[in-house]
């Protein structure tokens, strides 16, 4: 359906990091209901710049889930400095390809993760 | 893995009785019906036959019924038939907000023409008011197109109500009945409509083939010209074996028709019923009575529609959806924005249209499965009206 490839699909089936993190440090969330794409990631980022974990909830299609999945997984045990570099293309070829028109939602998952970043430098900006 | 195809709103199966019908056609009796050899005159009288056994479908006279290459191809021709050939009459064009794009693209386009279309807005049940139409229709008013039935919703329009305010102002009075036909009784006399689209392929019929039903001096021009097949009217050589398709699924389609309309609502009322009592914010879109035998439309709170009708097409189950991802556009379908739903809410759309071959293990079946897919979607999204924090927390320790 949707010419979705298999790796697409195995992430729908089986997302990894669903759910809210309790105690998450950065929370980034793009997208709304009107859009039909809501994405949230939870980031819990050590005191050395580590993203020792993360997790997202995702309203979307099967593209957008399989996306934000996939990116949780990418960004795991990386530095604040290596995530925010993540391209919407790594997510793609991640995943073996998505149709032309789902492309965006990997674009969304790297937003959200630059979102869930950005609020976490605001917190410790906050803090100082 | 077993199939329950629940898409027959989108296309049907062809029925084995009409592909047999039609075989003959493609090898044997392949003449061109406007030839003149052997070949030709049974090709022809084929074709006369499937026009008397649509005409009979709708309570109509032979010589009312023009061969076309679908449904589409039929609302154009009523549309932009009856445009250009009353333009001098006037130019104004009532439609509604939740008709197929068959008929709004075509507006749109005719407004391009020079044309002035009211597009008449439905209530939250998705009916057209009569009053409305009363309201719409101006001196210049030369035609006024309502679907019978929407493919979507399900929802069945007033036709006979509206056709009395329309035709008591002498205004020509189109309806799309590509939904109808073969779901609901249909009959031209009794509705009074001028003009009346049919669909092969929604009725278990061939795709590639449908009829336009154009009362006897209603006046329009060709849509295609060319050799004079269909009384002038509608050049092409006739797609003989489709016709000879359509006429026999029509045919069987006004046969069995009250024997479908109880089987499919049964099975219907019995979805509904499910998916109503065992999953929660639910709702159910389109009119509760005034609806097609075999149609469900559903929206689920805080969740998508393609990811509902992938997760159903794991298990094996088709359906549809008005959500934006499945229309590949950035707004979610046009009927669930008329009947005044919000864009977020109108993507978590799933449509279900049950057919011939539905059983009532197969609606358990679904709703069983659905039960269990709404709630893993849900877990996942991030919104939830109850409270902001949802229970379910990552364990980070597995």
């Amino acid at each position: 359906m949707m010419e979705y490839t298999d790796k697409v699909m195995k992430e729908f089936q089986n997302p990894k990091n669903v759910g809210e993190l309790k105690d998450a440090n950065g929370i980034g969330e793009v997208g709304s209901p009107a859009c039909g794409d809501i994405m949230r990631m939870y980031l819990k980022i050590s005191d050395d710049g580590v993203i020792e974990d993360a997790s997202f909830k995702t309203f979307g299609c099967g593209a957008a889930i399989a996306s934000s999945s996939k990116a949780t997984e990418m960004i795991k045990g990386q530095t604040i400095e290596q995530a925010s570099k993540l391209k919407n293309s790594d997510v793609v070829e991640e995943l073996g390809g998505l149709p032309q028109q789902k492309i965006h939602c990997s674009v969304l998952a790297a937003e959200a993760i630059a979102a869930a970043i950005e609020d976490y430098n605001s917190r410790k900006a906050a803090q100082a | 893995m077993k199939r329950i195809y629940l898409d027959n709103a989108a296309t049907t199966p062809v029925d084995e009785r009409v592909l047999q019908e039609m075989l003959p056609y493609f090898t044997e009796k392949f003449g061109n019906p406007s030839s003149v050899y052997h070949e030709a005159h049974e090709a022809k009288f084929a074709v006369e036959a499937a026009r008397l056994q649509i005409a009979q479908a709708i309570g109509a006279d032979a010589k009312e019924i023009y061969f076309t290459a679908g449904g589409s191809e039929s609302d154009n021709w009523a549309l932009k038939g009856v445009a250009f050939k009353n333009r001098k009459k006037g130019k104004h064009i009532i439609t509604s907000e939740i008709e197929h794009h068959a008929i709004l693209h075509t507006c749109e386009f005719l407004e391009k023409e020079g044309f002035d279309v009211t597009y008449l807005p439905v209530d939250s049940k998705g009916l057209v008011s009569i009053d409305d139409v009363k309201k719409a229709i101006r001196d210049d008013t030369i035609l006024v197109s309502i679907m019978f039935a929407n493919n979507e919703i399900g929802t069945i329009e007033p036709i006979k109500e509206i056709a009395e305010v329309v035709k008591a102002k002498g205004i020509i009075f189109h309806t799309d009945a590509v939904q109808a036909l073969g779901n609901i009784p249909v009959n031209v006399k009794d509705l009074n409509v001028d003009m009346l689209s049919m669909s092969s392929h929604k009725i278990y019929g061939p795709k590639g083939v449908g009829a336009l039903y154009i009362r006897k001096g209603v006046p329009i021009v060709p849509l295609i010209h060319g050799g004079g097949q269909e009384r002038n009217r509608r050049a092409s050589t006739e797609n003989v074996p489709g016709i000879v398709g359509f006429g026999k699924a029509a045919e069987l389609a006004v046969q069995e028709l009250d024997a479908n309309m109880a089987h499919m609502r049964e099975l219907r009322d019995a979805l509904i019923e499910g998916v109503t009592t065992r999953i929660p914010q639910v709702r159910l879109n389109g009119h509760p009575t005034q609806r097609l035998p075999g149609n469900a439309n559903f929206c689920f709170d805080y969740i998508e529609g393609e990811s509902i009708l992938l997760s159903l097409d794991l298990i094996g189950v088709s359906g549809s959806s008005g959500s934006a991802c499945t229309s590949g556009s950035l707004d979610p379908s046009h009927v669930l924005l008329a009947i005044g739903l919000p864009a977020g809410v109108a993507h978590g759309s799933l449509r279900l249209t049950m057919g011939r071959h539905t059983t009532m293990e197969d609606i358990n079946y679904v709703v069983d499965n659905l039960v269990t897919i709404i709630e893993r979607l849900r877990k996942m999204s991030p919104i939830d009206a109850n409270s902001p924090i949802d229970d379910t927390v990552y364990d980070h320790k597995k």
